[in-house]
């Protein structure tokens, strides 16, 4: 049943007789997922009212264009190579490959540190240039918003760093399967995220 | 998605399993201090709430002190009194009724009344409050820094907001939006815990329409915040930033004091229209689980089922879903096209009608009810009252032609007090007096709640009612003094005088409420486990408070739904959520009352 067949239930009647389970019924999947499924949600909707913000203000006259650091797109193949990464540890993870879990671990985790050392490296050029948040909203959005997308991948990076820990401490593959499986879905919602702003960025 | 259907007694449905590994607290500090236990959290919860509430109380005082007697206290300057405005609404609002409505009455009853041993995520609730009180601190620690706390009033608009001649506009306002931005870090944390436990943790044969509307109104009231609190996120985040760095997202070039400050370009509007797409969604997050507690309060204590429960369920549901197309009815005097005007007008006229419904299923569930004038079923009918009140003023602020006129008034002021202020405060009364029995295991003095009942019900209205006609007579909200204004008569000056000694009086009369509860919880009679003879799953408990894991080593298993008041046939008025149909003692001094026609066997 989904949850909207579930709404129309007529749960004054009661339940069958008590040899059998009454009727009712949970969802089969981890809490975990949900939980995960859930933050993506609500930084979905955070990321939106940026980008609605974003565009309302890019409307008022005052806006200036201007060429984003093309280390950016180097960023880009990296994050998108460390999404690739994860993909591997998780197809690895439901093999019960330890090896293959470990590497794609690092490899995840590693490439997704080398983004945001270059997004900072994005964020120096821009500096460097005399081109700081407070010069005109169109550089104080490209800081907001690589920072707070570089906010939600250092959260998953804590994530990472407890599976990490769990896996070198020889916790069994079958017990990490599901925090490598959420790892990488979030991993990839923010590869889409990180895509969706940078075509903003970089054609507006 | 797939599903767990159990169809046989040794298929355990997952959210079970889980909760048999249960953490289990040591020591004194991590059982009553850091504990992961959602009922002492929900305590945690709702004792900070209740204390910055009173902090808030306070302020609303020292307002109308000012407002009845002006040039009277020196010690409230126009600076202050703007302050205390500021404080007032956003610690009423957010880190008290949210607080206490999600965080307090959330933790407490949402694993209880779905047969849950805990919630989901015990570790992270756990954080979800310590990071609320850091949030409180720190909105506490702008009342002492230079300059004070913020006073650009609970909507915080910019560019006044963070211009240096409104109070508390260096440290008072970052402190303001840090403390916003850390509650809804933890709140999310929270929220997730709340929804999360009601989709996974259910007991067997709790199924979604079986849940009490309590739970319901949570539920739903959690993914509107969920939603909808990004918003003010965004806003405090890019507000700080105008601040501290010197952008321009919000603020517009500008004067300031005689000075062409740096801002330029920024919108105003986008604050504003950011601010209220949560603003309004947050008058339902507090709004829905009231609901959801007097719809339980009404059945409970006129013990009589429910008046059109799935109508009460979709109602919640789809009030929740409308809440998020209305918001720009707080902005018709913001120089928006008036097309957008009557879009938000329709759309706040239809929000009318599932809120209606549930108004008059509310009175439909009263009639012909055995109805028992219990401390919290007055406290739940003192709700409705407020409700339709504050409601029907609603209606007509909601129509832009009328709002104009109104708005900025005192009649505002009146409206939105009680359809969000004193309603739902005579709700979170009367759901604690309903559960302190459960929570505490003792029974409060009745005589003293009958008293706290009817000076804050009574004086409740000798406060608002006379500010509508203030408002109709057009004294503006947010005027430190009316000085010699003059359409505004001398009876004004007068009447406003009357509402600040009526508020002081109310206010103090909550001394006999805290007296109450705090002599109860100690010195009151021990109660009964279920001494309302209530159906939910609460009142079902081994021990009374229940202990940790709620349920001892069995969890029940539920077979009916939670209104089963004065059933025809069985003996007792009400039929408790996990008692099958073929154990209920009927009138005939046996056991079992017939099936259902749905559920005889086809011929």
């Amino acid at each position: 049943m989904s949850f909207f067949r579930q709404l129309t239930e007529k749960s004054w009647l009661p339940g069958r007789s008590k040899g059998e389970l009454p009727e009712g019924s949970v969802y089969y999947l981890p809490a975990q997922t949900i939980a995960v499924r859930l933050i993506m949600m609500v930084a979905t909707v955070v990321f939106s009212l940026f980008v609605v913000a974003y565009g309302d203000r890019m409307a008022l006259s005052d806006w200036h264009r201007f060429s984003e650091p093309s280390i950016l797109w180097a960023n880009t193949v990296v994050l998108i190579l460390s999404s690739v990464a994860w993909h591997w540890a998780t197809i690895n993870a439901r093999q019960g490959r330890l090896d293959g879990v470990k590497t794609g671990l690092l490899a995840g985790g590693g490439l997704a540190l080398v983004f945001l050392i270059g997004q900072f490296m994005a964020w120096r050029q821009l500096a460097d240039a005399g081109f700081y948040a407070d010069t005109n909203p169109a550089y104080a959005f490209f800081y907001l918003l690589t920072a707070v997308h570089a906010l939600h991948l250092l959260g998953g990076l804590v994530a990472w760093g407890r599976t990490v820990l769990r896996v070198w401490r020889g916790v069994a593959v079958a017990k990490v399967r599901l925090t490598v499986e959420l790892c990488a879905v979030y991993w990839h919602f923010l590869l889409v995220v990180w895509l969706v702003l940078f075509a903003l960025l970089w054609f507006t | 998605m797939a599903y767990f259907i159990p169809t046989a007694a040794e298929d355990v449905a997952p959210a079970e399993v889980a909760e048999v590994d249960l953490y289990h607290p040591h020591s004194f500090v991590t059982k009553y201090v850091f504990s992961q236990d959602a009922k002492v959290i929900a305590i945690q919860y709702s004792f900070t709430a209740i204390a910055i509430g009173l902090v808030a109380l306070v302020l609303s005082w020292l307002m109308r002190l000012q407002l009845g007697f002006p040039d009277t206290f020196a010690f409230i300057s126009a600076e202050a009194y703007y302050q205390f405005i500021t404080m007032h609404g956003m610690i009423m609002v957010i880190y008290l009724l949210t607080a206490l409505f999600l965080g307090g009455f959330g933790n407490y009853l949402i694993p209880l009344m779905v047969g849950a041993r805990d919630m989901v995520f015990p570790y992270v609730n756990m954080l979800s409050y310590w990071i609320y009180l850091l949030a409180v601190l720190v909105l506490l620690a702008s009342m002492f820094v230079p300059g004070g706390p913020t006073g650009a009033g609970w909507t915080l608009y910019p560019p006044q907001a963070i211009l240096s001649g409104t109070p508390g506009s260096g440290a008072g306002i970052i402190l303001m939006l840090v403390s916003l931005a850390l509650f809804i870090v933890g709140f999310t944390m929270g929220g997730l815990n709340y929804v999360v436990t009601v989709l996974q943790a259910r007991t067997r044969g709790m199924s979604l329409m079986r849940m009490p509307l309590t739970v319901w109104g949570i539920f739903v009231a959690t993914i509107l915040a969920l939603l909808a609190f990004p918003a003010l996120f965004v806003g405090a985040v890019m507000m700080s930033l105008d601040k501290i760095l010197g952008t321009s997202f919000f603020m517009p070039a500008i004067v300031e004091f005689g000075e062409l400050s740096d801002y330029d370009g920024g919108s105003p509007l986008l604050f504003q229209h950011l601010f209220w797409f949560f603003g309004h969604p947050e008058v339902y997050i507090v709004a829905l689980p009231g609901f959801g507690i007097v719809s339980d309060l009404l059945a409970t204590h006129a013990r009589r089922n429910i008046f059109g429960y799935r109508m009460m369920v979709w109602a919640i549901v789809i009030i929740g879903g409308l809440s998020f197309i209305v918001w720009a009815h707080h902005m018709y005097v913001s120089g928006m096209n008036p097309y957008f005007g009557f879009f938000f007008a329709t759309t706040t006229l239809i929000i009318a009608v599932p809120t209606a419904l549930k108004v008059y299923n509310w009175i439909l569930t009263l009639w012909k009810g055995n109805i028992h004038l219990t401390i919290p079923m007055l406290f739940a009918i003192g709700f409705i009252v407020t409700f339709v009140n504050g409601g029907i003023t609603g209606l007509f602020l909601g129509n832009a032609v009328v709002d104009v006129p109104l708005s900025d008034t005192m009649f505002v002021v009146a409206h939105f007090h009680m359809v969000m202020g004193v309603a739902p405060i005579l709700v979170i009364f009367g759901a604690i007096y309903h559960w302190f029995p459960k929570i505490t295991g003792r029974m409060f003095n009745q005589t003293l709640g009958q008293i706290h009942f009817w000076v804050t019900f009574l004086g409740a209205y000798a406060i608002f009612l006379p500010l509508h006609y203030l408002g109709l007579l057009g004294v503006p909200r947010r005027y430190y003094e009316m000085s010699d204004t003059l359409f505004i008569p001398e009876s004004a000056v007068t009447l406003n005088a009357f509402v600040s000694v009526v508020a002081l009086t109310v206010g103090v009369a909550q001394v006999i409420f805290l007296f109450n509860m705090i002599w109860s919880a100690y010195k009151g009679k021990k109660a009964d486990p279920n001494p309302w003879r209530a159906t939910t799953l609460e009142w079902q408990t081994p021990e009374n408070p229940p202990a940790h894991g709620n349920f001892g080593p069995e969890l029940p298993v539920v077979y009916r739904w939670a209104y089963d008041y004065s059933v025809p046939g069985a003996k007792e008025d009400f039929i408790p959520q996990n008692v099958p149909q073929e154990e209920v003692p009927n009138t005939e001094g046996g056991l079992g009352l017939p099936m259902p026609a749905a559920h005889q066997p086809a011929e």
